[in-house]
């Protein structure tokens, strides 16, 4: 059972947990993530691992209250346990000296994000970063983001915070500017990163994207995560997360990431209406 | 207790059936199939055994079970003393009783088989197995003081668990290392619980435990540690690979990726490790599809079209390329199959699935084969023919195999795998290519059966028992 030591609401139906878990603490690299399950009941669920202290035998884990597990969990408090934790898992990102890293997050993107960000900017990287959300309240981890940046640019779809406009803007901008740019790393929901990529694809600058297709084991036996990359199959889970942006099929990644609407809701509708969805201790007792 | 019964005077008895549940009972309920026999029906079966001199059943047994040796006991009315008897050899004896193809192995050597059928050895197993279980007071067997050695096993499933009761019995500490959250491999993702009842493999895990066995589970080889972590760091002094045959092979045909399409692993786990059944008391959804096809003629492919129907499809169909007479699985499952009303369309390969805008599949394009030569296989070969037609369907099932998981090969040092990606161990003891590293089970042989991993697991516990000086 994993511990949950810290826990705070960092945004609208944001959570972020400090957890328990010293051997993954110890393996962990950047861009790799973890499967969860909270209770005997639970399903599997894949969170990007947002940081990690090797000593405390600690990793963070941030995520968006979406459907009946993230809802579970932001009902769950400090000294409530997860039933299972699994990793690290999946390939961990390539963080070499390259030159100028602009790693661009939006949304609850900006999480996973932070370790590749920090990964880059200890290897000697000049790192660009450019977080961006809907609006102000819905920014997250900017202060952590300045600390691993050599600059960090904030926009708001509404202009609430920052630069007015999307991160695609931004980084348009920065190009246009003639900025050297080596490497582009973009985590966001999949509109976005198709977005990004777009834009990169026409300067042709190399960008990485991370996937979040769904997942079932993590381990390579399924192949629930199967995405589509330079017109071969791969899995998410084992060949990823993370891809070369300009080779990946969002538009099949979007359709598969469709496929539970239905019973999503309908898990989410029973939850609300239960005990467990409402009260703040762990079901088992733990 | 009843009077020994004397070969001479054996009754003549035929070979006792397995109460079941009817076919039209069971196909809307995930219990299990087979009821097992009753303590009268045990008896009667046992009588049949004529105690051969030199028992050629046990030859056909994989973890060679003193097969005559526990029959007696049962004519006997020592039920928990057979149960204790087939555990010398056998430390999974309520798996194998349900799972073993032993119209292959043990029955079919059993010479009441050379007239009339063979003694029922695999229900007797099972018989004695959960009589034990139920009735046994947790008993445990006397263990020898601990030898100071100690095993590292990857993966829990019957290779690895079965290579675990070996050791523990012989006073080596044995660690165990779980990907999944639940022990057992195959046995809890994928064989159904109307076949294993997932609490029966708990109840011999935790027997397992019980004997001293450590088992760490949501452990990934390969991720948190390697193989050589646990060999160097860890300093175990011995481990062994039985990480098994989990990567689902797709057919690589257009369409493949389309929703509704599930490789028959991620419909299993589902269902059985995830009790999607369940849904939405349990969190994990699963497609339940009205017309479901299932690609593929063995085991898997039975297994998957027969959980379909109990997940509600109004029709089931197995499209296979061969006729009947070739199906791999296993005739008992094929049987259940057409029972319970699984169709089956057979000299048909799928070409494409048909998907709709939203990008789910709503049908199959298939082409009719006839049968042509015997290949390298002996099976003769599904030749295409000019026929072309459509199936339609809302989910589609493929069960035409799983290759070697590459985690544990790719990183381990200097350990040697064949061009399939199976690592490459001597049959016999599971030596691998690398010092103090055994291996067994599908890993080894590509994906087989539960009963040949076990042997192999048992094979690999002697040959490390024999290296360590023990006997």
């Amino acid at each position: 059972m994993f511990e949950i030591l810290e826990k705070e609401r960092i945004g609208p139906g944001v959570n972020r947990a400090v957890i328990s878990a010293p051997e993954i603490a110890r393996a962990h690299k950047p861009g790799q993530f973890i499967i969860l399950r909270t209770h005997e009941q639970g399903e599997r669920i894949p969170l990007t691992v947002a940081d990690k202290d090797a000593e405390k035998g600690t990793i963070t884990l941030v995520w968006q209250e979406v459907g009946v597990t993230t809802y579970f969990m932001g009902t769950m408090c400090v000294g409530d346990r997860l039933q299972d934790l699994c990793g690290p898992l999946g390939k961990p990102t390539h963080v070499d000296k390259i030159g100028t890293v602009v790693g661009i997050g939006g949304g609850i993107g900006v999480a996973p994000l932070f370790p590749i960000t920090k990964g880059m900017h200890d290897a000697g990287n000049h790192v660009i970063t450019i977080v961006g959300a809907r609006t102000e309240g819905l920014l997250i981890m900017t202060e952590d983001m300045r600390k691993v940046s050599d600059e960090l640019l904030i926009a708001t779809d509404d202009g609430s915070f920052g630069i007015h406009g999307f991160v695609t803007q931004v980084l348009q901008s920065l190009i246009d500017k003639g900025t050297k740019i080596d490497l582009c790393v973009a985590i966001g929901p999949v509109p976005m990163m198709r977005a990004v990529v777009n834009v990169t694809k026409a300067a042709k600058l190399p960008t990485v994207v991370s996937l979040n297709p769904i997942m079932v084991d993590g381990t390579g036996m399924c192949g629930a995560c199967r995405v589509e990359v330079g017109g071969k199959t791969m899995f998410g889970c084992v060949d990823g997360p993370e891809f070369d942006g300009h080779e990946v099929d969002f538009d099949l990644l979007m359709k598969r990431l469709a496929m539970y609407k239905g019973s999503e809701l309908i898990a989410l509708n029973q939850f609300r209406e239960s005990p467990r969805g409402c009260q703040c201790t762990f079901p088992g007792g733990a | 207790m009843t009077e020994q019964v004397k070969p001479a005077k054996k009754p003549k008895v035929p070979r006792q059936k397995m109460p079941e549940q009817s076919a039209v009972e069971r196909a809307h309920n995930f219990y299990e199939v087979a009821l097992g026999y009753d303590n009268d029906l045990a008896l009667l079966e046992a009588s049949r055994c004529l105690h051969c001199k030199k028992p050629v059943c046990m030859a056909g047994c994989p973890v060679e079970v003193d097969i005559p040796d526990f029959v007696e006991m049962v004519k006997k009315g020592d039920y928990i003393g057979a149960a204790w008897k087939v555990k010398e050899k056998n430390s999974l004896p309520r798996i194998a009783g349900r799972v073993c193809p032993q119209e292959s192995q043990c029955e079919a050597k059993c010479v009441l088989g050379k007239k009339g059928e063979p003694c029922a050895i695999g229900r007797l197993e099972r018989f004695v197995a959960d009589y034990a279980a139920v009735h046994g007071e947790g008993k445990m067997p006397e263990l020898p003081k601990p030898t100071g050695l100690r095993v590292g096993v990857v993966g829990s499933g019957p290779a690895g668990l079965t290579l675990a009761g070996a050791l523990i019995k012989k006073g080596v500490a044995v660690t165990v290392f779980e990907a999944l959250h639940e022990l057992g491999g195959v046995l809890v993702y994928g064989i159904p619980e109307f076949r294993l009842p997932k609490a029966i493999v708990r109840s011999e895990v935790d027997e397992l435990r019980r004997m001293g066995v450590e088992f760490k589970t949501n452990w990934v080889i390969g991720r948190i540690e390697t193989v050589d972590d646990l060999l160097e760091k860890r300093k175990y002094d011995a481990v062994f690979i039985g990480s098994g045959a989990g990567a689902p092979l797709f057919l690589r045909i257009p369409g493949e990726n389309l929703n509704g399409v599930y490789s028959a692993n991620e419909f299993l786990t589902r269902a059985n490790l995830m009790k999607a059944y369940l849904f939405p008391e349990n969190d994990t959804p699963i497609a339940k599809g009205r017309r479901v096809v299932v690609f593929g003629g063995g085991n898997v492919a039975m297994d998957s079209a027969r959980s379909a129907l109990r997940l509600g499809a109004e029709e089931v169909t197995i499209v296979y390329r061969r006729t009947m007479e070739e199906l791999p699985a296993r005739s008992e499952e094929v049987h259940h199959a057409v029972e319970e009303g699984i169709k089956f369309q057979l000299l048909t390969a799928p070409l494409n699935i048909i998907g709709n805008d939203a990008g789910w599949a709503v049908g199959i394009h298939c082409q009719k084969m006839t049968l042509g030569e015997p290949d390298a296989s002996g099976r003769r070969r599904p030749v295409p023919t000019e026929e072309y037609f459509d199936i339609e369907c809302d989910t589609v099932i493929v069960a035409i195999g799983n290759a070697a998981n590459p985690l544990v090969p790719s990183t381990t040092k200097a350990l040697e795998t064949n061009k399939w990606g199976n690592i490459v161990a001597d049959l016999e003891s599971g030596k691998t290519s690398k010092d103090r590293v055994w291996a067994g089970g599908d890993i080894v042989t590509g994906a087989a059966t539960v009963i040949l991993a076990m042997g192999a697991g048992r094979k690999a516990g002697l040959s490390m028992l024999s290296t360590f000086g023990i006997s």
